[in-house]
């Protein structure tokens, strides 16, 4: 087992946000900086659903829950207390893991289904909620009148280039960080309870804690995704806490692979990628995407990502294998 | 080290521990036998905290232990592995061992440091090389052979220290060449270690050979307990398990 350094993946992940801010010289289009901006709000979402669902075994149905409520607390923060961005995203950061925590104490416990139903309840008791609550949420319309996005420490995101580069920033530390978690001993902790819980409880975990713990940070990094998407919509839309919000997110794992960090992150670009083609060459955008998921679940379950890690897995192996043969061939 | 008092426990009106009292000696080495729905497997449940007694005491070197979880009974120091190996399928052996030492030192919510901390690697390798499975190292627990799976199941509750160590048929599915071989395995770690273990089994060979002592469970009962020789020429035991097999036969 090579031991996973810190310092090696932090120069990864500076060099990839370099990656990311030098593109837009090849693609100056307003348009590919929108998809990079759109990207970065549903990798962090779908990355942090798939630490519960592929790390922890957690399978939520109702993480979208995290995405409206970031994005309305960001967005009432801004437009309705008048707070700075720093701030917004503060109070977005804290209020996410204080429903998480409330929520998640009472879901973690339960068997399966009860959780992943229960999680889909809270989510559409926000969606209510939302709707309801038209003085302050502005009701089915959604916010209007947009977000004020006052400048600090010298970034102005109302300025379509600073934005950019503050949506790749937080997209390349969301992940590290949740990178950096699958690779901790909690990660591992996570790994073994998603595996057998009743073992990891015997061998002194505390199941219920490792998982509300898990649940806290996927619903802290789904709030982020949420206030990303408000920043560039300058708006809040009860969509947004939609039960088939937490089903793209869904579908995004599915798409790029469960079983793989990044898999979350592949899927968002291509399911980002279909809905522009698709909807550029037909009406039927939700028949073409319904056929290619059930192509993905019935045939690729491992995913675009997923498929080419085993494969390139499977060659590595092949490669010892012959290494070996050649090394003993007396 | 283990005093059970006057243990009881019935799952909805049925009696599957009627006020059982044992006492396991620090160090020991203790089969439990019976027929099947004797309460063996329950009594272990009991031990650990997967349920809670109706009544009765569990004294772990004189603190009761009944009524706590699984967790806090095995931060006390009992380690257990189950009949039909536990395992993690996705980790390999390493993986698991490490994880279970983590578990152990409660180090497993740590979030600064990377997996495997070094300081849990020694640790890891001792255990390993006990139960013998430093050679799959790097196989997925789930690949491995049902033998292994039950070494490694084992080697999990090693990697806690235990004081107490309970198995639950550790031979449970296997030839008979692999079952000596097991049972050899158990016992040199048992030396080793020198730990309180006790067993559940079948297989009266292993029984006799091994263990220095012998509890007979029947029908949630205390049906006879001590020297395997005591236990052989018992008539209450012959009649109710062994048979006639082994009766009268030379140690």
């Amino acid at each position: 087992m090579q031991r996973a350094s810190v310092r090696r993946d932090l120069v990864v992940a500076a060099a990839t946000l370099g990656i990311l801010l030098a593109l837009p010289l090849m693609f100056p289009g307003k348009s590919f900086s929108d998809f990079v901006i759109r990207l970065s709000a549903f990798a962090i979402f779908a990355t942090s659903l798939n630490l519960l669902v592929g790390y922890a075994g957690l399978v939520s149905f109702g993480h979208g829950l995290f995405y409206g409520l970031g994005a309305y607390t960001f967005a009432l923060s801004m437009q309705k207390l008048g707070t700075s961005i720093p701030v917004g995203f503060a109070l977005t950061v804290v209020l996410s893991a204080a429903v998480a925590a409330v929520v998640g104490a009472i879901c973690v416990r339960l068997k399966e289904i009860y959780f992943s139903f229960l999680t889909l309840a809270f989510q559409m008791l926000l969606h209510s909620i939302i709707i309801a609550w038209t003085p302050v949420t502005g009701g089915d319309q959604g916010l209007t009148g947009g977000l004020p996005r006052p400048p600090f420490l010298g970034i102005r995101l109302d300025d379509p280039q600073h934005l950019y580069v503050f949506c790749c920033v937080t997209l390349v530390v969301s992940l590290f960080l949740m990178w950096h978690l699958v690779q901790s001993p909690f990660g591992y902790t996570l790994r073994m309870i998603r595996d057998n819980p009743r073992r990891a409880a015997f061998l002194g975990i505390k199941v219920w804690r490792a998982r509300l713990m898990v649940f806290i940070v996927a619903g802290i990094f789904g709030g982020i995704g949420g206030a990303l998407m408000s920043l560039f919509v300058s708006s809040a839309y009860p969509d947004f806490a939609y039960w088939t919000i937490s089903g793209e997110a869904v579908f995004m794992i599915l798409l790029g692979g469960i079983s793989v960090f990044f898999g979350p992150l592949v899927g968002a670009i291509t399911l980002l990628l279909l809905n522009d083609v698709v909807t550029r060459v037909t009406d039927h955008y939700s028949l073409v995407l319904g056929i290619i998921i059930l192509m993905f679940a019935l045939g690729m379950r491992k995913g675009l990502l997923g498929l080419l890690v085993s494969l390139w897995k499977k060659r590595k192996d092949a490669a010892t294998v012959k290494a070996a043969a050649a090394a003993g061939g007396d | 080290m283990l005093v059970v008092e006057n243990l009881r426990k019935s799952f909805g009106g049925v009696s599957a521990m009627n006020g059982v009292s044992l006492n396991f000696e620090e160090g020991s080495l203790t089969a439990v036998i019976g027929p099947n729905g004797a309460g063996k497997t329950t009594f272990f449940n009991l031990v650990t905290g997967a349920f809670r007694p109706d009544s009765g005491r569990i004294l772990l070197a004189g603190d009761d232990i009944a009524g706590l979880s699984p967790p806090e009974v095995v931060r006390r120091g009992v380690g257990r592995a189950f009949q039909i190996a536990s395992v993690f399928p996705s980790l390999t052996v390493r993986e698991a061992i490490l994880g279970a030492v983590n578990a152990h030192r409660n180090w497993y919510a740590r979030l600064v440091r990377r997996f495997p901390l070094r300081q849990a690697e020694p640790d890891a390798d001792e255990v390993m090389e006990l139960v013998k499975l430093d050679s799959r190292a790097n196989t997925l627990s789930g690949n491995l052979s049902h033998g292994d799976q039950k070494l490694l199941d084992i080697a999990l509750a090693l990697a806690l220290q235990p004081r107490v160590l309970l198995l639950d048929e550790p031979t449970a599915g296997m030839g008979t060449e692999e079952r000596w071989q097991m049972i050899d395995t158990v016992h040199q770690l048992w030396q080793r270690k020198k730990m309180t273990l006790i067993f559940i089994e079948h297989d009266m060979d292993i029984v006799f050979k091994y263990a220095q002592s012998i509890r007979v469970l029947s029908y949630g009962t205390v049906l006879a307990e001590g020297q395997p020789d005591e236990v052989r020429r018992n008539p209450k035991v012959i009649e109710a398990y062994l048979g006639a097999r082994y009766e009268g036969q030379p140690a």
